[in-house]
């Protein structure tokens, strides 16, 4: 079989993959929770993200870990606008339309990257992709590693907002009561937007962490979202500890999956994990019990 | 310093309140009373922005307001206590406490927080306790809490008896009418008529989006018609 070091490596390397999903994974999860609607377009927002973190290094170049402030402010903004001005708007308080819409949004999104860069996959120049630490008798990827860390600390402060700021107790009232929120004068429309906005930061954050070891091309954010969704599934739709938590889970399942049954098949377990949790704990692991 | 005139308000086609006249002066406890499904809730909302007037004047402190957003209400200092009490059942006591000085009375938020602990001595003892799990009575006093966070020029109660013991809503109303007598002027909605005029120094009668009868508290108890429908006398 295989060595205790080849397993345990494989468990940290999971660890750190897990990591960033966790990040897609807190956008999807805190958009549901909030303004419960599933966000379509978060796949093509993305890649988008992930086409700006190539496009800062090789057009500016600035490299990924310095591009996690500006990017993060950027896509903060962009998604404030796109939920307060284009996704609030058209739904005229339906949750189907928002659906329809957060579709669309991905289909252009989508069709613009592939019509400006075609559908080349593209990587970062340079080789810090592989650069790794030793750690005891691991092999560590530095990228990753560094990807884990900034993850962890995006999450934990992500906490701190939710849980200690005037704004995070406001997105965690606006979620639950909406007319008790504006009777103590809290504009949803602005709180919805300011949600929507974090969630698109998650996603720039994430692709600057994910760029260095990866590839991109237009259709490059589905397969992390489709990681993402089982991960909220897992952790609870809407509980952000449960992303992060079904975040790491699923990185050390892919990765030991990948390590016994090869890496084509490494995803198996987690669409396995997808449908037991379904079928055993609908509600996840940190999900409100209804 | 509320002053209402010609207010005209529905939803989609339907038209709930068909011209509304009425005004809350300074120091005043103010009854709207009015049966079930009459349009009270409906002119609250209104009052709070949070549907619009389809015609009218709302004068608050000499301002415009039918067309203010409702955070800019809040700013106001006109602060409603919704009917049904729509609390944060997720969130703990002292957290809704504390997002009642969300958009106003924040510069005084560690002070006003010992004032309503002081009134109500029940939700310091539950501070840490999530609002959900407070029994009927205490989610309403937290609701009348969190209303008194922000400072309120102009206090509205829609139904504040509602679902509550006999007992409890004694009590309810001493401590409506201790508020007032501290200077704070109350805009009541009840369906409670009785012990609504007992403490109102005016009151209104709506009905099918008018209203039928207004005046002094003891004028309008003291109304034949009123005393037929509301009090079976
Ligand atoms: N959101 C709504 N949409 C449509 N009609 C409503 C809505 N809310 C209330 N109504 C109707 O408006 C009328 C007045 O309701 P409401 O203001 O809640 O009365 P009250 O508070 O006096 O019991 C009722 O006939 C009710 O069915
Ligand atoms: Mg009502």
């Amino acid at each position: 079989m295989y060595s205790p070091a080849i397993v345990a490596e494989a468990m940290v390397n999971g660890l750190m993959t897990g990591a960033a999903y966790a990040l897609v994974a807190l956008g999807l999860t805190l958009v549901y929770g909030v303004l419960h609607i599933v966000n379509f377009a978060h796949g093509a927002l993305l890649t988008c993200a992930m086409f700006a973190v190539l496009g800062m290094e090789q057009g500016l170049g600035i490299g990924p870990y310095a591009a996690i402030l500006p990017l993060g402010v950027l896509f903060f903004l962009l998604g404030y606008a796109l939920q307060r001005y284009v996704i609030g708007p058209s739904s005229h308080g339906e949750d189907r339309n928002t659906l329809l819409v957060t579709l669309g949004i991905s289909i252009v999104l989508e069709n613009a990257l592939l019509a400006a860069f075609r559908s080349d996959t593209r990587t970062l120049g340079g080789d810090m992709g592989f650069d790794v630490v030793e750690l005891g008798p691991m092999l560590l990827s530095r990228p990753r590693l560094v990807g884990c860390a900034v993850a962890l600390v995006v999450a934990a402060l992500l906490w701190l907002l939710l849980a200690r700021s005037d704004t995070g107790r406001a997105i965690r009232a606006v979620a639950k009561e909406r007319f008790g929120a504006q009777v103590v004068g809290i504009d949803p429309r602005h709180i919805f937007a300011v949600t929507f906005g974090i969630g698109c930061a998650c996603l720039a954050v994430a692709a600057c962490l994910l760029l260095p070891t990866f590839y991109v091309n237009p259709r490059v954010g589905n397969a992390f979202v489709l990681v993402a969704f089982t991960i909220v599934v897992l952790g609870g739709m809407g509980s952000v500890v449960g992303a992060l938590v079904g975040g790491l889970v699923i990185g050390v399942v892919e990765s030991l999956g990948g390590l016994l049954l090869g890496e084509s098949l490494g995803q198996l377990g987690i669409f396995l994990i997808f449908i037991l949790v379904l079928l055993l704990r609908p509600t996840g692991l940190f999900g409100a019990r209804a | 310093m509320l002053e209402v005139k010609g207010l005209h308000a529905g939803y989609g086609v339907v038209e709930v309140l068909r011209g509304i006249d009425m005004a809350v002066s300074r120091g005043e406890i103010v009854a709207v009373l009015g049966a079930n499904g009459v349009g009270k809730t409906t002119l609250n909302k209104v009052f709070s922005g949070v549907i619009p007037a389809w015609a009218g004047e709302i004068l608050f402190e000499g301002q415009r307001i039918d067309r203010a957003t409702p955070d800019a209400i809040v700013a106001a200092g006109l602060i409603h206590v919704p009917e049904g009490r729509k609390i944060f059942p997720n969130m703990t006591v002292r957290e809704n406490l504390e997002l009642g000085s969300y958009r106003r009375g924040k510069p005084r938020r560690a002070r006003n927080l010992e004032h309503v602990f002081s009134v109500f001595p029940r939700l310091r003892e539950r501070s840490a306790q999530a609002a959900g799990t407070l029994s009927g009575g205490e989610q309403q006093m937290l609701a009348i809490g969190r209303g008194m966070m922000a400072e309120p020029n102009l206090l509205i109660l829609d139904e504040p008896s509602l679902g509550l013991s006999p007992l409890l809503v004694e009590e309810m109303f001493t401590l409506i009418r201790r508020l007032n007598a501290d200077g704070l002027p109350i805009l009541l909605v009840e369906q409670n008529v009785v012990q609504s005029l007992e403490i109102a120094s005016r009151a209104y009668i709506l009905e099918n989006g008018l209203f039928a009868l207004s005046g002094s508290a003891a004028e309008v108890s003291g109304n034949p018609e009123l005393r037929r429908a509301y009090l079976g006398m």
